[in-house]
């Protein structure tokens, strides 16, 4: 399992992701957040991924976060990123998810935003 | 191998410029002029060439059809969408009519942007030229006649005067055709569809379109960057974004400039040619796609030898 250490601040779930998501980890990443999706739903805290430990993500990376956002979204809960590094960012840029799934510039950004 | 021609770089349905999309360019063309004077057509050709390629040119419409010029006497075609039809007349008017030819056809899938063109691929009318259609689908040779009958064609496919014939390939076999091997590689798409690896003594070229690839499987991944392992180039569907392709057109069969650089890069190939675009993509959207794709290979390169990347249009040549 990756270790995705968790925090609470400001009524937001934070999750801290490091390392590389790629092919070989994304299935790992998946089941990792796995217990995590299964409180993001309508009246608990919003899950926020704070990735600013990630300095690579893949198309199946991106995938697990599609997937992530989607069943959120389907449980009526909330679910973001923050704190990407530049060329991460980038990636989601090419790949236009910064579209699919809520992007914040920090972890304080998103707090005040989706906090309580 | 010798070179890579591009007659058809469009995905699913051909298209055009508009009236507008021209009056456009020569607004830009003619904004960047500023005023300046051509004393020759020289001086002005050269100007024209230091233009951007979405002001000076376009990336065309035709759907799917590539030719591999290869080391002997047969042509090498990869699918018949409309770009068949400017390919039949450029080989009448450099062979004409007596001298007979050989075209050996890779026929992707059988939905109608891989065939339209065949109809209106002139040496298909002149007797002594020999065409092979090869492909995987069992049934080939009835999509091909299909679409050659009334009411949907007033020439039927017996008016054909070359002689065609079939040849049904095994998928992930080498298929020793005219000095070339050629292999097929089953792909994910609505009806199957088939990528072709040729490799001749010194080249390897891979066409792989109309084919979505599940991120969510390393052992897919892993067989198909070996299918594409050290390719000189790498022909490839990136018809979406990884967003769409992964959400709302999910299960439509195309893939992404994100996946095909992670292939190409995974397999070590040399240049990946970005293909099969979108219909309502224009000439703007498809070259900041290309320019995006190549920082994404930038960005993720590491101690990998570059990519080198280019978006395929309609006309466009490159040498091996």
């Amino acid at each position: 399992m990756m270790n995705l250490p968790t925090r609470e601040q400001a009524g937001v779930l934070i999750v801290s992701v490091s390392g590389r998501i790629d092919h070989t980890a994304s299935e790992e990443f998946t089941n990792s957040l796995e217990p995590l999706l299964d409180r993001c739903v309508q009246g608990e805290p919003p899950v926020l991924l704070d990735f600013a430990g990630v300095d690579y993500i893949s198309s199946a990376g991106l995938r697990v976060l599609m997937m992530a956002s989607r069943r959120a979204k389907a449980q009526q809960g909330i679910f973001a990123i923050a704190a990407l590094q530049p060329l991460v960012q980038e990636v989601f840029a090419i790949s236009r998810f910064n579209l699919i799934v809520p992007c914040y510039v920090s972890v304080d950004t998103a707090c005040k935003v989706l906090g309580a | 191998m010798k070179q890579v021609v591009f007659w058809g770089t469009r995905g699913s349905l051909p298209v055009s410029l508009t009236h507008r999309d021209i009056r456009e360019k020569i607004i830009a063309a003619l904004t960047a002029a500023n005023g300046k004077s051509f004393k020759t057509r020289l001086a002005l050709e050269d100007f024209v060439d230091k233009l951007p390629f979405t002001v000076a040119g376009t990336f065309g419409g035709n759907s799917s059809c590539v030719e591999i010029v290869a080391d002997r006497d047969s042509h090498f075609i990869c699918d018949m969408g409309s770009g068949a039809r400017p390919l039949g007349q450029a080989k009448i008017a450099r062979f004409g009519i007596p001298h007979p030819q050989t075209y050996q056809i890779f026929i992707s899938h059988l939905h109608w942007d891989h065939l339209m063109g065949f109809p209106y691929f002139a040496p298909m009318y002149i007797p002594g030229n020999r065409i092979v259609i090869h492909g995987c689908h069992a049934d080939l040779e009835r999509a091909v006649r299909l679409q050659m009958q009334s009411p949907c064609f007033p020439v039927d496919y017996a008016q054909a005067g070359a002689k065609i014939e079939f040849d049904i390939m095994t998928p992930d076999e080498a298929h020793y055709i005219s000095g070339i091997n050629v292999t097929p590689k089953r792909q994910m798409h609505a009806g199957d569809s088939y990528g072709y690896r040729f490799e001749s003594v010194d080249r390897t070229v891979v066409y792989s379109t109309d084919s979505e690839h599940r991120l969510d499987d390393p052992a897919e991944h892993d067989a198909i960057s070996h299918f594409f392992r050290k390719a000189d180039l790498v022909i490839f569907d990136a018809m979406y974004s990884l967003a769409e392709a992964v959400s709302v057109k999910a299960d439509w069969g195309h893939s992404s400039n994100i996946v095909a650089v992670e292939l190409c890069q995974a397999a070590a190939a040399k240049r990946l040619a970005l293909f099969h675009h979108e219909p309502v993509h224009d000439d703007q959207q498809l070259a900041r796609m290309v320019a995006e794709t190549r920082r994404l290979e930038q960005i993720t390169r590491g101690s990998r030898a570059p990519l080198e990347i280019l978006s395929a249009y309609d006309g466009l040549t490159i040498d091996l």
